[in-house]
């Protein structure tokens, strides 16, 4: 195997970790091809395996990896760390240990999705238009599109939209038949170029006499820029029933730099308030929060207040794009908040609809070389819900905990769920066959349970968060976890468990005593009757 | 919606509601006062001042003003104003609620007429429990009366004006002495394990006479004489000498506190050395004393030009002399000024908010008091020494550092008694000038200060990081905090004991205690649990920046009810507990009445019980009715039996029996588990008003974020 050629030293003694909070260990070290394995030999000793692709940036003495500091000396770390071909990855390798009662690859396949949407409206229709990948390499091969529009015209707005991504469904809201599109920015160029099978599909989606709103996930001044490059956006003047709003998010080596800079600030050991702050807000990361929250609430409120139809966008369309597009979603749709709404949601509207993860997510903080690509894109996705979630406690059917188990598989997992940049490529590296979905992993009921919200209470409602920079919090359970224990905070998810369980147990016994007297007392009485 | 509404339930309950209310739980408890009468029992006072407060009232009613919205300029609700002696309480007009929101004279902190502009003359309200209000009021003469004579009540000048001295709740004669009796405070020595053979109580100040701003009776080391004692007083600033503020009886380490002792370059005292000895020598265990100067070391040096200063570890034997630098009460008070300046902008950025956050330096100064408590009760928990602590006077930030040290080493503390109790020793009892630093008189503005404030965003930090720890929610603080203002009680009114004894504070005004107590159910925190891990011993916080940096919300923005989670889980756990709590009930009743009808009938029903046919009928038949019925004060079955008079007898017996219709019965349950799940179900679904309501405020809520679709 090749991996052997990378590994020099296979076992190294005496090897001491030190983590924080808990006591240090002694033991000894092995390197495998996928794995840095620390065991102290002894048997009640847990033993810590690391996946490499955990790992960010080696140094000398000292390892970082993923917001966790480990004290080792071995140096092999640095090529197994950075596999370059996919293939190599772990996902390749790993043999379940479990049973897969569900295969999630099969979990969320659009022509179900079709099905519910069917059930609501007969006005959109299922496209196989890209089912080579040829019209757009980065869009599934099945898409959702208005009825009246044939694949032919279809085919037009490809090639005016950059990457090939045409208008599509994202969301139809049930209440009032309104919808939410994505797709990449107009090509119109300097020259204001036009296409009328574009203004066609979008004006399809409106009600007569209805207006939509445009949402361009960057300012004015980016969208106007974009124009040199080719790019550009909706001119009014060809778009006359659509509003244009432009909302301005970060990207890329932006959101990257401030990821750096706030997990720096978070493994700053002083003990200094000012300086803490002051890093918390140069790193600008609630600033992002705030931003992709405020932007993804006002498409929620042009669609489910204004009655209008909303279209958003930003260049490529498959980073601010798909923040927003998923973010009003579950700010409008309860579904969305149950555990298997949510893995469609991350299905559909970020590894179907062409989120970049093996770019996005091929490390994450602590990485020295900053690759072009990289972006905590749906980090803060996922720092968004939470937000949303401590808002709204009791209105999401999972916890904290799952959350954070998206973060870690984005980055790094024995799954092969977020390999890949898009379908094409996944289709490629034969994933399904291959390797295991996560989705196989968590939706087992053990494994499930674990991520339950117990305060959960179906709400049909629209929820609306508060966007105001005293509503926004720093996601501590990410942040700041390596850094300081939650066994007090643990200890009080336990006790919230604890009482609800308690009133179900309660309930039941209640009910089933009360049948009993009931069942008693008609006996008696049919008893005394005669 | 009812949000303001909680000061209409001050008649009889001070429980005011920034939280609950936000949820729109059930009417709020005084809606039935309509406000005409609200008005006239405000009124027709009974005490002097009442007439006295009318004359400064120059319109008693204002119409056509209008209440704007904080967060969107452009909503208004139109209404009236009325001025009692006592409250400014404005009426919406147009809508069904009749909104009403009522603000007390004592809460203003600073009115503000601005610039008359078309639409009218705005006036601005700040109040002190961060509440901040505008109105425009049509005539720019009326707006002017109405300032003049907030102006003129909201700044009382003698201690008899406060609302305490009129503010008469129904109840019975001796109710009030009763109240004040609550918090005990030799009781609580006595809890302690003191009076012993090392501290004993001291009558030295009977008159106040040594000390005219610590209590009566005092506790110090058996050691230390009268001479000694009054020696050291005359060595302290104000006299204030060292006494004993916490006593661990497990190790016996003590916290005393004092003021800084008269030293300036040179200057010693024997006594006061002796003293320091005495309290020493009262902890066997230790051979050394801790001595805390909470001051910053530059102003503690400052201070030695005046004739005061720090302690000379050369001249005390065996003591530990340290610094722990918390800002005195001026910077304090800008830095609280600089958080609320923050906290008022509209809709800011969140760089300018964290950016106003940090240069409050509220955060840091929150972290400086946490530290200081934290090394006290490190020291007394962990090496079982003695501390001493002051400051300059030690009443402000000794208080704060004290009852903190106290909260983290002893569970006692964090209960909802044991909080009330805290504050009465170590800030009532010790001479915290409550008057002097929330300005209840019209008084000096360089002597107001939030020293209580920070000490319970100090306590909300603690209840973050340790939330199985109190027994006390959120809540608790953010009322508590409103009274201290409020001056609806006679707790916090006076600077000191000596005051309140010649105000006979007791026998004129009621204790908060007694009425927090009475709504304790609505201050409890869901998670404490006395068996608990988190409430035994000591508890050992994180003190890194990033665990002491969260902004309470709840307190600084409270009255932006649109800035707070929709759904509170406190709320909602404390609605699953007292369903919990009627289930707990409803399960006995239940398996009494089993019990009696197994006794009675099982003789007749050998045979009956065959009837399988009969059995499954009527099985359905009931569980028709019983998601219904299930909330009925765990009462549902009434009418099924007359034999069901007594409740309370003979429950051993039937516990007894209870294990024949189990095993009798026992089939039939497990057969239907599945359906009973599906039937409890229902009612708790519908029961939580919390959640329920909270989802009407959604629908209504986009209109009042700025997302801004421009």
């Amino acid at each position: 195997m090749e991996f052997v050629e990378l590994i020099k030293t296979p076992r190294v003694d005496g090897a001491i970790l030190h983590r924080p909070f808990q006591p240090r260990v002694e033991g000894t070290l092995c390197l495998t091809g996928h794995h840095l394995i620390l065991s102290s030999r002894q048997d009640n000793n847990e033993e810590l395996w690391l996946l490499h692709s955990n790992i960010d940036a080696i140094e000398k003495r000292l390892v970082r990896l993923e917001l966790r500091v480990i004290m080792i000396n071995l140096f092999s770390l640095q090529a197994l760390s950075t596999l370059d071909s996919t293939t190599l990855m772990y996902p390749f390798f790993y043999r379940p240990m479990f049973e897969v009662l569900e295969d999630g690859w099969h979990s969320f396949l659009p022509e179900h999705e079709f099905t519910l949407l069917s059930a609501m409206t007969d006005e959109w229709r299922l496209s196989y238009i890209n089912k080579d990948f040829t019209v757009c390499t980065s869009y599934p091969p099945i898409v959702i599109v208005p009825k009246s529009i044939d694949d032919e015209t279809l085919k037009k707005v490809a090639t005016f939209r950059q990457g090939g991504r045409f208008p599509v469904l994202s969301y139809y809201h049930k209440k009032n038949g309104m919808v939410m599109m994505h797709s990449a920015q107009p090509l119109t160029g300097t020259n204001g170029r036009r296409c009328k099978e574009d203004e066609k599909l979008i004006n399809a989606t409106l009600r007569a006499g209805k207006r939509g709103y445009i949402i361009d996930t960057r300012s004015a001044n980016a969208a106007q820029q974009a124009k040199t490059k080719g790019g550009g956006f909706e001119q009014e003047a060809h778009y006359p029933q659509w509003r244009r709003i432009h909302k301005s998010i970060e990207r890329y080596h932006i959101l990257q730099e401030s990821l750096i800079k706030l997990v720096e600030a978070s493994n700053d050991q002083s003990h200094n308030m000012d300086r803490w702050l002051s890093k918390l807000e140069a790193s600008s990361w609630l600033t992002h929060v705030k931003e992709i929250l405020t932007t993804s609430c006002l498409a929620a409120q042009c669609i489910d207040r204004e009655g209008a139809s909303v279209l958003v966008h930003g260049s490529e369309g498959i980073d601010s794009t798909l923040q927003v597009t998923s973010l009003a979603h579950i700010i409008l749709d309860p579904e969305s908040r149950t555990i298997n709404g949510f893995e469609a949601l991350v299905e559909r509207e970020w590894l179907q609809a062409g989120h970049p993860f093996q770019q996005r997510c091929a490390q994450s903080a602590y990485s020295n070389s900053k690759q072009k690509n990289e972006a905590p894109t749906f980090l803060l996705f996922l720092d968004c819900c939470w937000q949303m979630q401590r808002q709204f406690p009791c209105s999401f059917e999972f916890n904290e905990q799952f959350l954070v188990v998206l973060f870690e598989h984005a980055y790094a997992s024995q799954f092969g769920t977020f390999l890949g940049n898009n379908e094409n490529e996944r289709r490629k590296l034969k994933l399904q066959q291959k390797t295991v979905s996560l989705w196989s992993w968590i939706n087992r009921p053990k494994e499930l349970e674990k991520y339950l919200n117990p305060l959960y209470e179906a709400n049909s409602l629209v929820i609306w968060p508060s966007v105001a920079p005293q509503s926004l919090q720093l996601w501590e359970g990410v942040f700041l976890r390596w850094n300081r224990s939650s066994k007090y905070l643990d200890e009080a998810w336990d006790e919230i468990i604890h009482i609800i369980e308690y009133n179900k147990d309660l309930q039941a016994k209640v009910n089933a005593l009360r049948r009993q007297l009931a069942e008693l007392q008609t006996e008696d009485g049919e008893l005394e009757r005669p | 919606m009812q949000r303001e509404r909680w000061q209409l339930q001050h008649q009889e309950h001070p429980s005011i509601d920034g939280i609950k209310s936000d949820t729109g739980t059930a009417p709020a408890r005084g809606q039935e006062h309509r406000l005409p009468s609200g008005i006239s029992n405000c009124t027709v006072g009974t005490l002097g001042f009442f007439r006295e407060g009318m004359e400064y009232i120059r319109t008693p009613k204002i119409e056509n003003v209008r209440l704007l919205d904080r967060v969107s300029s452009k909503k208004a609700s139109a209404g009236s104003l009325y001025l009692t002696a006592t409250h400014l309480i404005f009426v919406e007009h147009l809508s069904e609620s009749r909104k009403e929101t009522w603000i007390l004279h004592s809460q203003i902190c600073a009115v503000e007429k601005q610039a008359t502009t078309a639409t009218g003359c705005p006036l601005l309200i700040r109040c002190k429990n961060f509440q901040v209000i505008q109105f425009i009021i049509s005539q720019e003469r009326d707006c002017h009366d109405i300032y003049i004579s907030l102006i003129r009540l909201s700044r009382p000048v003698k201690y008899e004006e406060l609302y305490c001295f009129s503010f008469n709740p129904k109840q019975e004669k001796n109710e009030r002495g009763r109240g004040w009796n609550l918090t005990d405070l030799k009781a609580e020595y006595n809890r302690m394990g003191v009076p012993n053979s090392l501290w004993q109580v001291s009558h030295v100040n009977r008159d106040y006479g040594v000390c005219d701003t610590y209590p009566a009776e005092l506790y110090v080391p058996k050691s230390a004489s009268t001479p000694v004692i009054v020696g050291s007083s005359k060595f302290r600033s104000r006299g204030r000498f060292p006494v004993l503020c916490y006593f661990c009886q497990d190790n016996n380490g003590a916290i005393c506190r004092s003021s800084q002792p008269l030293s300036g370059f040179s200057a010693r005292c024997l006594e006061d050395e002796q003293m320091l000895q005495a309290i020493r020598m009262s902890n066997p265990g230790s051979d050394f004393l801790y001595v805390v100067d909470t001051r910053p070391k530059l102003n503690a040096m400052a201070n030695r030009a005046a004739g005061k200063g720090y302690e000379n570890e050369d001249n005390y034997s065996n003591i530990k002399f340290h610094f722990i630098g918390i800002e005195n009460i001026h910077v304090m008070r800008n830095s609280l000024q600089k958080l609320l300046d923050v906290c008022e902008l509209r809709s800011p950025a969140m760089s300018v908010f964290l950016w106003g956050l940090e240069s409050s330096g509220w955060l840091k100064h929150i972290k400086a008091i946490m530290d200081a408590g934290i090394f006290i009760a490190k020291a007394v928990a962990e090496e079982a020494a003695s501390v001493l602590v002051h400051c300059s006077d030690g009443w402000d930030r000794t208080a704060q550092v004290c009852s903190i040290a106290g909260l983290l080493l002893d569970p006692f503390y964090r209960t909802l008694k044991g909080f009330m109790v805290l504050i009465e020793k170590d800030w009532v009892s010790f001479g915290h000038k409550f008057n002097h630093r929330y300005s209840h008189l019209d008084g000096d503005p360089r002597e107001v200060s939030p020293v209580i404030d920070q000490f319970f965003d100090c306590v909300w930090q603690l209840m973050e990081q340790f939330p199985c720890a109190f027994e006390f929610n959120e809540r608790f603080l953010v009322h508590i905090h409103h009274h201290v203002y409020s001056c609806q009680f006679g707790n916090f009114i006076c600077n000191n004991n000596k005051e309140s004894k010649e105000l006979r504070i007791q026998e004129k005004t009621n204790s908060l205690w007694p009425h927090l107590t009475k709504n304790q159910v609505d201050y409890k925190n869901p998670l404490y649990r006395k068996d608990h891990s988190q409430t035994q011993g000591v508890l050992r916080p994180h003190t890194a920046p990033s665990n002491f940096s969260r902004f309470w919300r709840n307190m600084y923005n409270r009255f932006e009810k649109g800035m707070h989670p929709r759904q509170s889980v406190t709320e909602f756990l404390m609605a699953v507990k007292e369903e919990t709590q009627q289930l707990e009930e409803e399960l006995e009743v239940l398996e009494e009445k089993l019990a009696r009808l197994d006794q009675s009938h099982l003789r007749d029903r050998r045979e009956a019980i065959k009837l399988p046919h009969n059995l499954e009928s009527t099985t359905d038949q009931c569980l028709a009715n019983t998601p219904q019925d299930y909330m009925d004060n765990g009462k549902p079955f009434t009418s099924c039996s007359s034999s069901q008079a007594d409740e309370n007898s003979e429950t051993t017996i039937l516990i007894h029996n209870m294990k024949h219709s189990d095993t009798d019965l026992s089939g039939n349950s497990d057969q239907e588990s599945g359906v009973a799940d599906l039937s409890c179900r229902s009612p708790s679904g519908g029961d939580f008003l919390s959640s329920e309501d909270s989802s009407k405020n959604l629908s209504e809520y986009p209109e009042e974020i700025a997302f801004a679709v421009a």
